[in-house]
């Protein structure tokens, strides 16, 4: 068996792959992306299509500083990594506190959204299509927001114990990879949703854009 | 590991109680004891599968027939085409996905063992809650068991007025539920195939196995998410009271439609592309010839998987979509056969001038090669939305998936586990069996699959639980059903052989086909750890170079 495994070239050549981790997220990412595009179609397949009220233009309110939490939640976590590369444990302890916060501030800002149309406007999943399709589409997302802070939450309790380490930032890093699809996703359905209100909020959006 | 270790571990499993190596099976994480998992859990539902089969074919053996009620036709014919895709032939080919592509690129084990064995659990998990529903269906309402909705579960017929009672939700969750197996299993085989190759092998220099698994991986993500995503949605509408599928409040019955097909078409090609990896091994060693146009075979294989990304609606021809919308579809059907062309004619130019050795798996790999293309010609027929619309929705349809299923798949696997079989158990499968499986199960296959085609074009329609006499069908009928009868002795064949074989069978010792990839280098059954010292390869042909020092394959590629 072994004289069969002996190696062909006797100067092995400089073999180098990619992580599996990235792999794999990234594969996941696709997967997920998949998924959040057929749910964005359902939406925009379906927008006026409401046989009654209420309608989008209605009851909908940009969540602007809701939408900032969120994604500036990126750029912390991103230099929370950084931190830990570099070995320095208390600017990555903080920034990641801070990534959690900005995380469920978003989460509370969807949960305000969601009783303000329930109970001020009556619009639940089964009220109409465009009850169906919003709540859908928005509640998926919450729900990825919601898996990506128990997963950022794990990370943080095994910082705490001191479980966390530079030599670990590449894992950290394929979770701050997966974060970052969280937002990125939130800006495709925050472009689908709430663009169908107002044109101010395409203006809003570029500008967001330039600034990034 | 040394040898010697590893014969003490051997010698304390045989004295162990049975609980304990149960429990080391059950709690495995080893790729190859999880792709013999996949295999004999699809082998099982195979069977059962076919016994759905087998009371359709009862059924409609002759006009006004009354073996089985309309409703337990419709259950049946449900359950046989859930079951044979996404618990006989996904299971089946991660299995052997699973199996293989560790050893065929120098790996210990797939990238993700743990995600491995969660994926396979999904999976099984999957397959427990659809057959659960034949005693749980029925819930509180006694309106019947096992869905019956067709394995497509067209809009109106989902809705709570038309599905009362549990089963369409037991459908939902065994395919949402392996969709998640499946797109781990995909995931892992990604990041396998990308991470974990051994020093030398390049992605110029992998297996054709590995490239198409990795291509089928690939469309996996894309295209069982969409059937995920469809899935909620009905789940949505069935347990709080969405409007997604419901045409009452304005919701359409065709978007449906679109999520199923975008998941449904591009699903058959996840199913041949690895066929196509099984032929793309199996034809250049009984061949004695590598590989014709190895480039050109991979180019065709991304090809195929990008253009059946966008050919699903040839499914919803009669539907009412714009002419531009059925010239699009008709477009984007004909140009998959031309990959699948080039495919065809690179497995002839293998074989052309190559000294053909006609061993069981190469039978079937023949017999492959001829059904393929004739499965194929028939799909051109139906892709051409102007013949579609004479055809859609008759039993020619029908002739021609499972020639597709049957003729291209089925033959493909059944050549694939002549082929591996040594390398999984040690042990070869008897020969005379082996031709006897294949002739019967030929002879059975054309039988049932070439005669289904002409009630087809005599208006038979799909679905319908029985029909009149003097319309032309009957003696048709009669012989398909007859086909499957013999198609299924054929089967009870293989499945002795394989029980057969493996107490009785000689040994295949490493390399018994004197093949050219990796996993014929280590013994048969592969130790667990696959590899003692991790391979260096400097060709396609790994083991012609080992073989042939004096003429390695290096030297040219």
């Amino acid at each position: 068996m072994s004289t069969m495994t002996t190696p062909i070239t006797q100067t092995p050549p400089a073999w180098s792959l990619p992580y599996r981790g990235t792999v794999g997220m990234a594969c996941l990412i696709i997967a997920e992306s998949s998924i959040f595009t057929i749910f964005v179609v359902a939406y925009l397949f379906y927008v006026g299509k409401s046989l009654a009220g209420p309608t989008p233009r209605e009851v909908l309110e940009t969540p602007i500083f809701y939408t900032i939490c969120l994604l500036s939640s990126s750029l912390t976590v991103h230099f929370a990594t950084r931190f830990l590369e570099r070995g320095k444990r208390g600017g990555f302890l903080g920034l990641w506190v801070l990534t959690i916060v900005l995380g469920g501030l978003f989460l509370f800002g969807t949960g305000q959204e969601w009783h303000r149309l329930i109970y001020e406007h009556g619009l639940t999943i089964s009220t109409n299509l465009f009850g169906t399709t919003y709540y859908s589409l928005v509640g998926l997302h919450g729900f990825h927001v919601s898996a990506g802070l128990i997963l950022l939450t794990t990370v943080l309790l095994l910082g705490l114990a001191g479980r966390i380490r530079p030599e670990h930032s590449r894992r950290v890093g394929v979770l701050s990879l997966y974060w970052h699809f969280v937002d990125a996703v939130w800006v495709v359905v925050f472009t689908v949703v709430t663009t169908i209100i107002t044109t101010t909020t395409i203006i809003i959006i570029v500008f967001f854009f330039f600034c990034c | 590991m040394s040898s010697d270790a590893m014969a003490i571990r051997t010698a304390e499993a045989a004295g162990r109680p049975w609980v304990e190596v149960l429990h080391e099976w059950v709690t495995t994480v080893d790729h190859k004891r999880l792709g013999i998992f996949y295999i004999v859990y699809a082998l099982v539902f195979l069977v059962i599968g076919g016994i759905e089969a087998v009371i359709i074919r009862i059924q409609l053996m002759r006009p006004l027939n009354d073996f089985v009620t309309p409703q337990v036709f419709n259950r049946m014919f449900t359950m046989h085409g859930t079951t044979m895709i996404f618990f006989v032939a996904m299971p089946v080919l991660f299995g052997f996905a699973n199996y293989l592509v560790p050893l065929m690129i120098g790996a210990r084990d797939m990238a993700f063992p743990r995600l491995n064995a969660f994926s396979f659990w999904l999976m099984a998990l999957g397959g427990f809650l659809l057959y659960f529903s034949f005693v749980g269906g029925s819930g509180l309402y006694g309106a019947g068991n096992a869905p019956d909705v067709g394995w497509w579960a067209y809009a109106p017929l989902t809705s709570r007025a038309f599905s009362p009672g549990h089963s369409t939700d037991y459908w939902t969750i065994a395919l949402l539920v392996s969709g998640f197996g499946s797109i781990g299993t995909a995931i892992n085989l990604i990041a396998t195939i990308l991470c974990m190759r051994c020093p030398g092998m390049t992605l110029g220099r992998m297996p054709l196995l590995a490239w198409l698994n990795l291509v089928m991986s690939g469309m996996v993500l894309i295209t069982i998410t969409p059937l995920s995503a469809a899935q909620i949605m009905l789940m949505v509408d069935r347990y709080l009271g969405g409007h997604f599928f419901d045409t009452q409040a304005g919701g359409s019955a065709a978007l449906w439609m679109h999520f199923f097909w975008i998941f449904g078409h591009p699903e058959v090609y996840i199913l041949i592309l690895p066929c196509f990896a099984f032929m793309s091994e199996i034809i250049p060693v009984f061949s004695r010839k590598p590989i014709f146009g190895y480039p050109v075979m991979v180019g065709a294989s991304v090809a195929i998987g990008f253009v059946s990304m966008s050919v699903w609606a040839h499914h919803m021809f009669s539907i009412g979509m714009s002419s531009y919308a059925n010239a699009f579809f008709t477009i984007t059907t004909l140009s998959v056969g031309v990959p699948t062309g080039i495919k065809i004619f690179n497995w002839l130019g293998t074989m052309w001038g190559g000294k053909i050795q006609f061993k069981t798996p190469m039978l079937f790999s023949i017999a492959f090669l001829f059904q393929f293309l004739i499965a194929g010609l028939t799909g051109i027929m139906l892709g051409s939305a102007a013949f579609n619309w004479q055809l859609t929705g008759s039993y020619f349809v029908v002739a021609h998936f499972h020639y597709v299923i049957v003729g291209g798949i089925l033959f493909a696997l059944f050549g694939a586990f002549y082929y591996w079989y040594p390398k999984i158990t040690g042990k070869m499968l008897s020969e005379t069996l082996g031709k006897l499986h294949f002739w019967l199960f030929f002879i059975g296959f054309h039988m049932t699959f070439d005669l289904m085609h002409i009630p087809g074009l005599l208006g038979m329609p799909r679905r319908i639980y029985t029909y009149e006499p003097g319309r032309g069908w009957d003696t048709w009928n009669l012989l398909v059903t007859i086909g499957a009868f013999v198609q299924s002795i054929a089967t009870l064949v293989f499945v002795a052989n394989l029980i057969i074989s493996y107490f009785k069978g000689r040994d295949a010792g490493n390399d018994p086909w004197d093949a050219w990839t990796l996993e014929w280098s280590v013994s048969s059954p592969p130790p667990e750890y696959n590899f003692a010292t991790i391979p260096t390869v400097a060709s396609r042909r790994p083991l012609w170079d080992i073989k042939h020092p004096e003429d390695p394959d290096s030297r040219y590629e």
